[in-house]
C-alpha cells in the first residue's frame, strides 16, 4: 500500500515522532492548569512568618496545599526575581492585594500568594524586599513546581476555587501581566462566582 | 498517486512533530515572547582557565552598547569590579540573568563596586537584546560590553572561550588592585545564584 514511498523520509517522520515523545514525555504535566480541572497537586512550606501564616490561615511547620488555605478563591502568581515584566508588574500586584484587603465582601475570601520559579529563597526574599511585597512568596529552586504546573513563562496568573468539601478547581489561567488592577480583580470576581 | 499521498502525510507529521519541539522550548520570562533561541542542554564548561584566584586581571578595552569604550583598569583604585560572561544574546539563561542583576545595584553599590556584562554578540545585537530587559527610556545600570571583534579576545584571555565561540557564563570579582578575589566558571546551563555572587562581594569589604 506504502510502495513508492520514499524510505528516507519515513526515518526523517519517525525521527521526528520520536524527538516529539521524547521532549514532551509526562504530557499531562507540560501544559499550563486547565480552567476546569483540579490544580496538579504540590505543596509548599508552611510559612515561619506569623503574618503570613495569619494571612493563611495555616499554623505550625510542615508543607501545606493550596486547598489548604483558608479561603474560598487563590490567586497564585508564577514569577522570577529575574523577570524583567514581573518586576514592572510588582507595584500593581501589591496593589491587587491592597485593593482586595479594603474590600469587606472580598478580603476573608481571597488569598494571593507567589512562587518564585527557578528561584533561590534568599532570591525570593530580595524581591519580596525590594518591592515591599505583602503577600507571601515562595521559592521553587529545582523548578519542580514549574515542571508541575507545565513550565508556564512568567508572570503567570492561576486563579483556583477552594471548595467546601477541599476540591478546587482552576477558573484562571493566564500568561502576561494584568494591565489594570479592577478589571482584572472583577473577572477573578464572575469567573470564581464569588 | 498513493505513495504520493503517504509521503505527504508523512513529511507534514514530521514537521509538524518537529515544529512542535522547537516552540515547546522557550526563555522563561514572558518579555522576550517567542524571541528566546532554544539551545537546549549544552556540555556544561568548554574551555581552560588561563587566570586564577591571586592573579592581575587581564586588562583590556572593549566597546561599550551605550558608546563609549571602557577600559578594565579605569577602575583601580577606584572600584571593585564583577565581571559577568554570558554565553550568548537571545538564549534562555542569558536572557534571565541581567535582568536580575539589574534590580541588585544596591549590593553592588554597597561593596564599591561596578558591574560589567559582557558577551561576544556585536552591538547592535547587544543593543536591541538589552532593550527588551528594559522599559521605555530605561537602560541596564551596568555597561554591557561587546567581545565580538576579534572575536572572542578578551574570553581567551581570562580562558573562558568555548569551542563553539560563544563564552562560559562565568563569573570574576576583581578588587580595586585589580587582583582576581572570586572566579566561578558556571555551569552553562544554569544560573548562579544571586547570594554567591553578594556573599564574595561582602568579602570584599569586611
Amino acid at each position: 500500500m506504502m510502495k513508492g514511498v520514499n524510505k528516507p523520509l519515513i526515518c526523517f517522520a519517525a525521527f521526528a515522532i520520536c524527538l516529539l515523545l521524547a521532549t514532551h514525555a509526562g504530557l499531562a504535566f507540560t501544559n499550563a492548569p486547565a480552567i476546569g480541572e483540579s490544580l496538579p497537586p504540590f505543596e509548599l512550606p508552611i510559612p515561619q512568618d506569623a503574618r503570613a501564616q495569619s494571612y493563611l490561615g495555616l499554623s505550625g511547620p510542615g508543607q501545606f496545599t493550596i486547598a489548604q488555605i483558608e479561603a474560598k478563591v487563590v490567586i497564585i502568581q508564577i514569577f522570577s526575581m529575574y523577570c524583567p515584566i514581573c518586576q514592572k508588574e510588582a507595584f500593581r500586584v501589591n496593589k491587587l492585594y491592597r485593593t482586595i484587603q479594603k474590600r469587606n465582601d472580598l478580603k476573608d475570601k481571597i488569598r494571593i500568594i507567589g512562587i518564585g520559579t527557578g528561584n533561590t529563597a534568599f532570591e525570593v526574599g530580595f524581591f519580596q524586599k525590594k518591592y515591599e511585597v505583602p503577600f507571601p512568596l515562595f521559592s521553587d529552586e529545582n523548578l519542580s513546581i514549574h515542571q508541575i504546573l507545565g513550565e508556564v513563562r512568567t508572570p503567570y496568573f492561576i486563579g483556583v476555587k477552594i471548595n467546601r468539601d477541599g476540591s478546587n478547581k482552576v477558573f484562571y489561567s493566564r500568561l502576561g501581566q494584568f494591565k489594570d488592577v479592577n478589571s482584572f480583580l472583577k473577572r477573578i470576581v464572575e469567573l470564581s462566582g464569588l | 498517486m498513493v505513495s504520493k499521498k503517504y509521503g505527504s502525510i508523512i513529511c507534514m507529521v514530521g514537521l509538524l512533530a518537529i515544529f512542535s519541539w522547537v516552540s515547546a522550548a522557550h526563555g522563561r520570562s514572558d518579555a522576550y515572547k517567542e524571541n528566546i533561541y532554544p539551545v537546549g542542554t549544552l556540555k556544561p564548561t568548554d574551555s581552560v582557565l588561563k587566570v586564577k584566584v591571586g592573579d592581575l586581571a587581564p586588562d583590556f578595552t572593549l566597546p561599550a552598547v551605550r558608546g563609549d569604550k571602557v577600559t578594565l583598569s579605569q577602575f583601580r583604585g577606584k572600584k571593585n569590579v564583577v565581571i559577568s560572561f554570558v554565553p550568548a544574546a537571545w538564549t534562555p539563561v542569558c536572557s534571565d540573568q541581567w535582568p536580575g542583576y539589574n534590580i541588585a545595584q544596591d549590593f553592588f553599590d554597597q561593596n564599591d563596586a561596578i558591574l560589567l556584562g559582557i558577551t561576544v554578540d556585536n552591538i547592535p545585537t547587544l543593543y536591541a537584546w538589552t532593550n527588551q530587559m528594559c522599559s521605555g527610556d530605561e537602560t541596564l545600570w551596568f555597561p554591557v560590553l561587546s567581545d565580538f571583534y576579534p572575536h572572542g579576545a578578551v574570553a581567551k584571555k581570562f580562558g573562558v572561550l568555548r569551542s563553539e565561540g560563544v563564552t562560559e557564563r562565568a563569573l570574576f570579582v576583581i578588587d580595586k588592585k585589580g587582583i582576581l578575589r572570586y572566579i566561578d566558571v558556571h555551569d552553562i546551563n544554569k544560573r548562579p545564584r544571586l547570594e554567591d555572587l553578594v556573599r564574595e562581594l561582602e568579602k570584599l569589604t569586611k
